[in-house]
């Protein structure tokens, strides 16, 4: 059985005075263990998609099934257990007040737990030791994006959804998380990375999901996806040439 | 004039000899106002996160309605507190009228529409984001709302301390629910009437002078935190 199943999902927005369709009948699996990777233009719906997944917003049409658990129309308690079972790294990160630690540990904290060497071994993942005491709305860009990870991987989640994980960071950076990425996916854990990043998606994927305009318009694996010459120009505007 | 002045310089005198009775009443009145803003911030900022955080038909409608109760006259509140806690009324059996407590509930009653309505207005202003990344994390919703009031802590003791300025300042209520007992419910406010239309000056102006001399030092602490 999938880790998540999401069937039929739709999802619409006022936009003005116009309701604008952002997710339309959208099919996909999530497996435990897998990295997919969801790609397409910018406001092709992969944030929205992440967002409805986490429970953060409520979709209009369809059904999220987490571990076999229906989670639309669900009650708060059975929402707020599948929640706290993923974890999601926002494209733009946001730091809590306080230090370092705090955020790392906000997720244990709130779950009446408080691992001082989960913490530390987070921040080590992310290459960010020695950074415990250090005001976290200091921090560059790069540093807070890496924080929130550690703040996610903290809680050793079984769905990790990423948004565009790797968009403020080094190559060096990028590169440490992948590698923490690979490491999930061997420990079980299902990766959901919306990314614009081809090479990447090709290094790191298993399966590759497109959005275009809301909809799948392909999923697969990445090479049978990147070959596709028709789904590249559709996607890409002709600049997958490279991949 | 001279009388004034005269009246002024023995006012003086009275404070800095820490005469009992001014002392007296100073406490008393610190103690209700600080105790009924307390009460107050317990209720009203929670209370005000929830409002803020929840969709809800009829939002705009009822913040609307809080913010026009900022200027809620206080004698209305003391009217209505009274009606509620005077012997025949619903809570008559509690015996609070004429009490430090009736007085205290009754001047929570009055902070709490600018408690809770700038608790809104406070909270509105964390960002969208600090509370996904909460949800995100797994917060509930009060732990949602513990944390964006953390975030917006300096703000929401801003709205407590001028709900607590509001009570020390206020008549209507100390006089009505409190009956202005000496020596029991007197405090700066209702001391002040008082004594002013006795003709004992000097006593009203000696309290008059702390009142300003705190709302001063609130006014401060207002400015300090807001400049933050």
């Amino acid at each position: 059985m999938a880790l998540l199943e999401i069937i039929d999902l739709g999802k619409t927005v006022p936009q003005g005075k116009v309701l604008v369709e952002i997710l339309k009948e959208i099919n996909l699996t999530a497996e435990r263990g897998e990295i997919l990777a969801l790609i397409g233009p910018t406001g092709s719906g992969k944030t929205t998609m992440l967002r409805q997944i986490n429970l953060l917003d409520e979709p209009d049409q369809g059904q999220i099934v987490f571990d076999g658990i229906p989670l639309v129309g669900a009650s708060e308690k059975v929402r707020l257990s599948a929640r706290r079972r993923m974890a999601m790294v926002f494209q733009k990160p946001v730091m809590f007040r306080g230090s370092v630690q705090g955020n790392v540990s906000f997720g244990l904290k709130i779950r009446g737990r408080d691992d001082h060497e989960r913490i530390l071994s987070a921040l080590d993942a992310v290459h960010l030791s020695g950074y415990e005491e250090r005001e976290a709305g200091t921090l560059s860009g790069g540093e807070m994006q890496r924080i929130a990870l550690a703040r996610a991987l903290v809680l050793q989640p079984e769905l990790l959804l990423l948004d565009e994980p790797t968009a403020n960071l080094d190559p060096r950076s990028a590169d440490s998380i992948d590698r923490i990425v690979r490491g999930l996916a061997r420990e079980m854990v299902a990766v959901i990375m919306a990314t614009h990043n081809m090479q990447q998606c090709r290094k790191l994927a298993d399966r590759v999901a497109v959005l275009v305009g809301g909809r799948l318009a392909k999923v697969g694996r990445p090479d049978d996806v990147f070959s596709d010459k028709e789904i590249c120009d559709q996607i890409f505007c002709g600049n997958s040439g490279g991949l | 004039m001279q009388e004034i002045w005269n009246g002024f310089l023995r006012a003086i005198d009275l404070i800095i000899t820490l005469n009992p009775q001014v002392v007296e009443i100073t406490t008393r009145s610190l103690f209700i106002s600080l105790s009924s803003a307390f009460l107050a911030a317990l209720i009203c900022v929670p209370l005000g996160g929830l409002i803020e955080l929840r969709r809800f038909r009829g939002k705009d409608a009822l913040v609307n309605l809080i913010q026009t109760l900022y200027s809620l006259p206080t004698v209305t509140v003391g009217l209505i507190v009274f009606l509620l806690i005077s012997r025949t009324g619903p809570l008559g059996s509690f015996g609070l009228l004429f009490t430090p407590s009736g007085m205290i509930i009754g001047q929570a009653i009055l902070v709490s529409p600018i408690m809770i309505g700038l608790t809104i207005t406070a909270l509105a202003a964390v960002s969208v984001q600090i509370k996904d990344t909460a949800k995100s994390l797994g917060a509930t919703e009060m732990q949602i709302i513990a944390v964006v009031i953390k975030e917006a802590r300096q703000a929401v003791v801003a709205a407590v301390l001028l709900g607590f300025g509001r009570a020390l300042s206020e008549v209507g209520v100390a006089m009505m629910i409190g009956g202005n007992i000496r020596g029991y419910t007197r405090v700066l406010t209702t001391s002040i009437a008082l004594e002013t239309s006795m003709g004992n000056l000097e006593l009203s102006m000696a309290l008059g002078m702390i009142l300003i001399s705190i709302s001063l030092i609130i006014n401060m602490l207002l400015n300090r935190i807001q400049g933050r």
